[in-house]
């Protein structure tokens, strides 16, 4: 494993109540990297072009190349012999221009391929310059989705709690750590948030009514009501893909099933229980399946049931403690958290070969959940005697940080594609 | 911790001015808590067993280990006790609070520390104890009460606490 020693500090503005100082390291990066070169923007004062850097090198995916005293703006100022001699596959130029309508402005930026010196794919987006880090990031999408072949994921936003003490905040920020918003702040703990499949709604377990209970809340208005706050636990909340139903876990009839309750509550239905303790389940993309931990045969296990009911069927068998389980976006494999000689990491298995890879190294890793490409793995972890989240790809390969210095950060959820 | 042994400190003291006023309170004690002395006492106040540190009943968590909410037969005398305690004083009402270290996956630890203070109800009721007077709720590894990342800790917060109404 090559590491990377550049450390990419992100400022972040003042300019919403909740500021959090999120910072990612990239600990780790791939292999097979495209070299490519991002040619600061024309009249760039908002810093487009350095966001849209940033969020390349941060995937890992990529040989960031410094443009030097190269340049160009227009296709026809590239200098394409000068390029390929800088080793650049691809060069992205651009600018930022006042729009016909004032206040608005137009961001334009090429997608050049090098040897071919010919344009990939080039936009333009009319905006106003609140919407500026947005575009960027939607414009690292596109140069990711055209050079590597996957959907770009920098215009997604992530979910986590974060503790300060005794006092818990879930927050949602941008995918790069920026602009975090504080979404419920209460002193009693929070855990398990789950974005619903249009990303304009989060369930989350409170335990503010002194036990645990499940809540849905709506992020543009602020505004939530509790789904399940039944006797006993009310927990694990997992969105149905059709964004009207939940699976959530209920300990009201003395052990832990699985039920599916309404997305404004009412009655709950019985999906899954037995002698032994089922929880924590994922619903598969095209919502026939559900898996789920349980230790039903003696230590918990990974298992998998249609939520039409019938038998389950159990997927992992090495070792002694699998939990924590989330179907991949193209549900063709899940993450977990495997114990490992007393260690606790993050393993990926293929439901086709049955074939885990273990992804992690690090003591107490937990919560692992998808990007929305299915290429990259948020999930919590302990750094210095502190609570963090950390980033793998699905390959183990490419591994970043994401530190806060206000506190613990735990709970990671990645929101969907919202376009 | 210190807090309980405190206040179990103070009533004990409580007690001792009160059954035997006319011997004065030990010095020892006394000193040790002077700025807790009590004002002039005029009833008798018998010892409160539950939190008598001479008394069993003064002992509240039960321990387990990684993954396990099978009760240790160290531990079982003293949830008897409190069965006992709980049969005599019907309108005692207790809550046990299962916890779990933070290891592992938090919502399976939801549904253990439910399940450890379950097997304690469970042990209560086996000893006559009304179902009534028991309630059970699970803070999985939320609320540690040690907060390092070492056995230690943990070992510390896989644990069920017997609360009693009004503590």
């Amino acid at each position: 494993m090559r590491y990377i020693t550049g450390f990419i500090a992100l400022l972040f503005l003042l300019v919403r109540p909740a500021f959090a100082e999120l910072s990612i390291e990239i600990v780790g990066g791939g292999e097979n990297e495209i070299p490519v070169s991002v040619v600061p923007f024309e009249s760039d004062d908002p810093g487009v072009s350095k966001v849209i850097a940033a969020d390349l090198a941060r995937s890992g995916m990529f040989k960031m190349i410094d443009p030097g005293a190269m340049l160009p703006h227009k296709i026809e100022d590239v200098n394409f012999p000068a390029w390929k001699s800088a080793g650049a596959d691809a060069i992205v130029i651009g600018g930022i221009y006042p729009a016909a309508t004032p206040g608005q402005y137009e961001v334009r930026f090429r997608l050049i391929d090098v040897a071919k010196g010919a344009q990939l794919v080039g936009f333009s987006y009319t905006v106003t310059s609140d919407q500026m880090r947005l575009t960027a990031h939607r414009i690292a999408d596109v140069i990711y989705q055209q050079l590597t072949g996957d959907v770009g994921i920098f215009s997604t936003k992530i979910a986590y709690v974060l503790k300060k003490g005794r006092h818990f905040e879930l927050q949602v920020a941008d995918a790069d750590g920026y602009g975090a918003q504080t979404v419920v702040s209460v002193s009693d703990p929070i855990i398990s948030p789950a974005w619903s499949p249009d990303g304009k709604k989060i369930a989350y377990v409170s335990f503010e009514l002194g036990k645990a209970a499940v809540y849905v809340q709506d992020l543009m208005t602020g505004r939530r009501h509790i789904v399940a706050n039944f006797r006993g636990s009310n927990s694990a909340p997992a969105w149905a893909p059709d964004g009207q139903h939940l699976a959530v876990v209920l300990s009201r009839d003395g052990r832990s099933g699985i039920y599916l309750v309404g997305e404004n509550g009412g009655r709950p239905a019985l999906v899954e229980s037995s002698q032994g303790i089922d929880t924590e389940p994922s619903f598969s993309p095209d919502g026939k399946y559900l898996i789920f931990t349980s230790d039903r045969g003696g230590s918990p296990q990974i298992y998998r049931t249609l939520v039409a009911g019938g038998p389950a069927e159990r997927l992992t068998f090495e070792g002694s403690y699998n939990v924590s389980p989330h179907y991949s976006p193209d549900g063709k494999s899940f993450v977990y958290l495997e114990r490992n000689s007393g260690h606790f990491n993050v393993a990926i298995q293929d439901f086709a070969t049955g074939q885990s890879q273990l992804l992690t190294d690090a003591d107490l890793d937990q919560s692992p959940t998808f990007a929305p490409n299915g290429k990259l793995i948020l999930y919590a972890s302990i750094y210095g005697g502190r609570g963090i989240l950390a980033i793998v790809s699905s390959d183990g390969r490419i591994k970043q940080r994401l530190t806060m210095q206000a506190g613990d950060i735990r709970e990671p959820a990645w929101g969907p594609l919202v376009h | 911790m210190k807090q309980l042994m405190l206040s179990a400190l103070l009533v004990s003291l409580l007690a001792a001015c009160g059954s035997t006023p006319t011997k004065p309170a030990e010095k020892p004690v006394a000193q040790k808590a002077p700025v807790q002395q009590p004002q002039a006492e005029t009833k008798p106040v018998a010892i409160d067993p539950l939190k008598d540190p001479n008394n069993i009943l003064s002992h509240r968590s039960v321990y387990y280990d990684f993954d396990k909410s099978v009760i240790k037969a160290e531990y079982k005398p003293m949830i008897e006790a409190h069965a006992a305690y709980l049969v005599a004083h019907s309108s005692a009402k207790v809550t046990l609070q299962g916890n779990c270290d933070e290891r592992g996956s938090r919502e399976y630890n939801l549904a253990l520390g439910q399940r450890r203070a379950d097997s304690v109800k469970s042990l209560m009721e086996a000893g006559g104890v009304p179902a009534a007077q028991i309630s059970t709720v699970s803070f999985g590894s939320e609320k540690p009460r040690a907060l390092g990342h070492n056995e230690e800790a943990w070992a510390q917060n896989r644990r069920t606490d017997i609360v009693y109404q009004g503590e």
